[in-house]
């Protein structure tokens, strides 16, 4: 009866250790496990579309920095987790994407996706959690929202639409004697429009006449009517905003028809693509267009060359650009300030974060990078190239420096204009 | 500014592209115009024949139009086949006018993102001696990427016209959607003679892709681009038209030049459907169709 007893005695203190244990793990353990979970970075991405090309090359870049940030030790001491999904190029995915980012997939931080047109969609949802929101190449995005805690790395400068084209002009009114007359053209889509709407504002400073100035349905399969227009209109200058599918038939047609002109470019993407160069190969020369990156000396940054050396070797099958200079580094920056904001403040607090952010200058492989107010590049390094020399059929010719020479800044110039352009 | 010489070559750059969109709006008008078959998936076929002509131009090098000509054999058997599996599926059963488009439209994101995960997303383009190159003709420019297109546009939809109107198996299509029962009293299987018809559309396709990729780039998605645009092409020269389809494209074509040239391009597309829009008004079986 006894030795009952006792042994009743002794479960229920055994029971009582037992519970005791259970309450102290359920306490303690959330904590000990949390700081086991990863952070979880969320967005949308253009991985199908047409902007996908660029889409799936900024998400090889940022596999990349997640990589070499989780072989680190990851940020405050837990490992990188992405959680992404394909925007297919459509503006009208992209607020659903991330209000499920937020509220289901609960992920502690979000950059955008790629362009102007997906990053828009996304700002309200992403203010209304007050989270902070690095951008991946918008132009003007928060001239509508004024969002305190958005940060956009392309290098447009502090007032994008008019920083954008303001190289283009600055060189173009150095010349002797100097240009009275410009046409302007831009794609029916949100980028480009914007891109011209700054030339214009440009053009306008600059005393220059517009002789010229209507925009294009986006996709259009001919472009010499165009073309052949503005060869009318007797424009000395043309800036265009345009998408890759018609810079490259504006490209043709301006060699087809024999356009003459002091200068040609300015806002074109698609002449940043390995694939398109190639295939434009000197019907290229010495048109002047914006560039982000390209591999002339000044250019040289810590870290971008071992960058590209890992983008190249990974983008290899996947057939995405092959060589990413355009975009690639500016996706691994971006994160690169992320990470370094979250690592300096000790926290996921976005309230610090943002401040940090705005604070400070970031070291990245694209150089220093500190923000204006606005978010917008503190000091506007949208470069304009000049292509020269291009010889036909080559891609490899691109990733040596003297194919496309930098015009502007004056802080990183790698050579002089040749004017006119044709 | 209005000039004579922009006039012309207003006139000659729409004809020229004109001839191209009559190259994808002709398998489309044999058919919705003689199959009545509402083919969404058509400008996606005209994209895989041009992934097909980059394969061909890049790894044997052959000329792009040549490859198009080695596809479209292949294509056809292809368009053979669709149209019997369409047949069993949906037409047999009598389902087709719903289930048939929703499958047409499945057919055109599988075919895209089968193209996006085997080619990826990157734009692709060809390269052949003429691109980049131009005839002048006094003050008419005639730039070779969109000369060759049309030349070999209207020699192809001249040759399904004469085939349509001269063989037997040409007549038979035109026949199959007026009087079927008609047409097996002639000793001709309906089901044969339209898996015949699918086969040349989709044959077209293969063609029309290989222009597409002389004139500029290509990625999967593009071929969105052009469905608004052929169907129109199809309506305003009157269903079942083959000829109706090409003058309806010239027109088209040059319609758009003209406003592009002298008002500015954004108002192209607007102008275009417009005329579609009066047109059908005023004539609404199209302006080559049958009453």
């Amino acid at each position: 009866m006894f030795r009952n007893i006792v042994i009743k005695r002794r479960m229920l203190a055994l029971g009582g250790m037992v519970a005791a244990a259970l309450f102290l793990t359920q306490t303690l353990m959330p904590t000990t496990a949390r700081a086991a979970e990863p952070i979880k970075i969320g967005f949308s991405m253009a991985l199908t579309g047409a902007l996908a090309g660029a889409g799936k090359a900024a998400l090889i870049a940022m596999e990349i920095w997640r990589e070499d940030v989780n072989k680190q030790g990851g940020l405050l001491g837990r490992q990188i987790e992405f959680v992404y999904y394909d925007d297919a190029t459509s503006p009208s995915k992209v607020p659903g994407i991330y209000t499920k980012l937020l509220n289901i997939d609960k992920v502690d931080l979000v950059v955008s996706s790629y362009g102007t047109n997906e990053i828009s969609p996304a700002m309200p949802i992403v203010m209304r959690k007050g989270l902070v929101f690095m951008a991946l190449f918008g132009l003007a995005v928060n001239d509508r929202f004024k969002y305190d805690r958005y940060f956009q790395i392309m290098p447009a400068g502090p007032v994008p639409k008019v920083d954008w084209s303001r190289g283009f002009f600055e060189l173009a009114m150095a010349q002797s004697p100097a240009p009275k007359s410009i046409a302007l053209l831009a794609e029916d889509a949100e980028f480009a429009r914007n891109a011209v709407s700054g030339a214009r504002i440009n053009a306008k400073k600059s005393g220059l006449k517009i002789v010229y100035d209507k925009t294009f349905p986006f996709g259009s399969s001919d472009l010499t009517p165009v073309i052949r227009a503005i060869k009318a209109s007797g424009a000395e200058l043309i800036y265009i905003g345009s998408y890759p599918h018609g810079s490259v038939g504006l490209v043709k047609a301006a060699n087809e028809l024999g356009l003459k002109a002091k200068m040609f470019g300015g806002g074109m993407v698609g002449l940043q693509f390995a694939s398109i160069q190639k295939n434009l190969g000197p019907m290229l020369n010495n048109i002047v267009n914006y560039d982000f990156w390209v591999p002339e000396p000044t250019l040289k940054f810590e870290g971008v060359e071992a960058f590209l050396t890992k983008y190249q070797a990974a983008a290899k099958g996947k057939k995405v650009d092959p060589l990413g200079h355009y975009l690639p580094p500016y996706a691994y920056a971006y994160l690169q300030i992320l990470g370094q904001a979250v690592t300096a403040v000790g926290s996921l607090d976005q309230k610090a974060i943002a401040a940090h952010i705005h604070a400070n200058t970031f070291k990245t492989v694209v150089g220093p990078v500190s923000f204006a107010e606005n978010g917008e590049w503190a000091k506007t390094r949208t470069l304009q190239v000049q292509f020269r020399d291009v010889a036909p059929n080559n891609m490899e010719q691109f990733n040596h420096a003297g194919k496309r020479i930098v015009l502007y800044p004056k802080s990183v110039k790698s050579g002089d204009i040749v004017y006119p352009y044709k | 500014m209005f000039t004579g010489e922009l006039l012309m070559n207003a006139i000659v750059s729409g004809l020229l592209i004109g001839g191209f969109y009559a190259a994808v709006a002709l398998g489309l008008s044999i058919t919705f115009g003689y199959l009545e078959i509402v083919n969404i998936a058509h400008p996606t076929f005209v994209i895989f024949g041009s992934y097909v002509t980059y394969i061909i131009n890049l790894h044997l090098g052959f000329d792009p139009v040549l490859a198009g000509l080695m596809t479209a054999p292949v294509f056809f058997l292809l368009g053979m086949f669709l149209y019997r599996f369409y047949y069993v599926s949906f037409e047999r059963a009598g389902q087709e006018p719903l289930n048939g488009l929703a499958f047409f439209f499945g057919l055109m994101f599988t075919v895209e993102v089968l193209l996006i995960l085997v080619y990826g997303v990157d734009y692709r383009l060809v390269s052949a001696p003429y691109i980049g190159q131009t005839w002048h003709l006094g003050f008419v420019d005639f730039p070779l990427r969109m000369t060759v297109p049309f030349v070999v546009a209207t020699t192809m939809t001249l040759a399904v016209y004469l085939f349509l109107s001269k063989t037997f198996v040409g007549r038979a299509i035109k026949a199959v959607s007026q009087d079927r029962l008609a047409l097996q009293l002639m000793g001709a299987d309906p089901v044969r003679i339209k898996q015949y018809a699918m086969g040349i559309a989709i044959a077209t396709a293969a063609m029309a892709g290989s222009l597409l990729i002389i004139i500029g780039p290509v990625e999967p998605s593009v071929g969105r681009l052009y469905i608004g645009r052929v169907f129109a092409i199809v309506v305003l020269g009157g269903m079942g038209s083959v000829g109706g389809t090409l003058i309806a494209a010239l027109l088209i074509g040059v319609v758009e030049s003209f406003v592009a040239t002298f008002y500015g391009p954004s108002w192209a597309p607007a102008v275009s459907f417009g005329l579609l829009f009066v047109t059908l008004a005023l004539r609404p079986q199209g302006m080559f169709g049958r009453a």
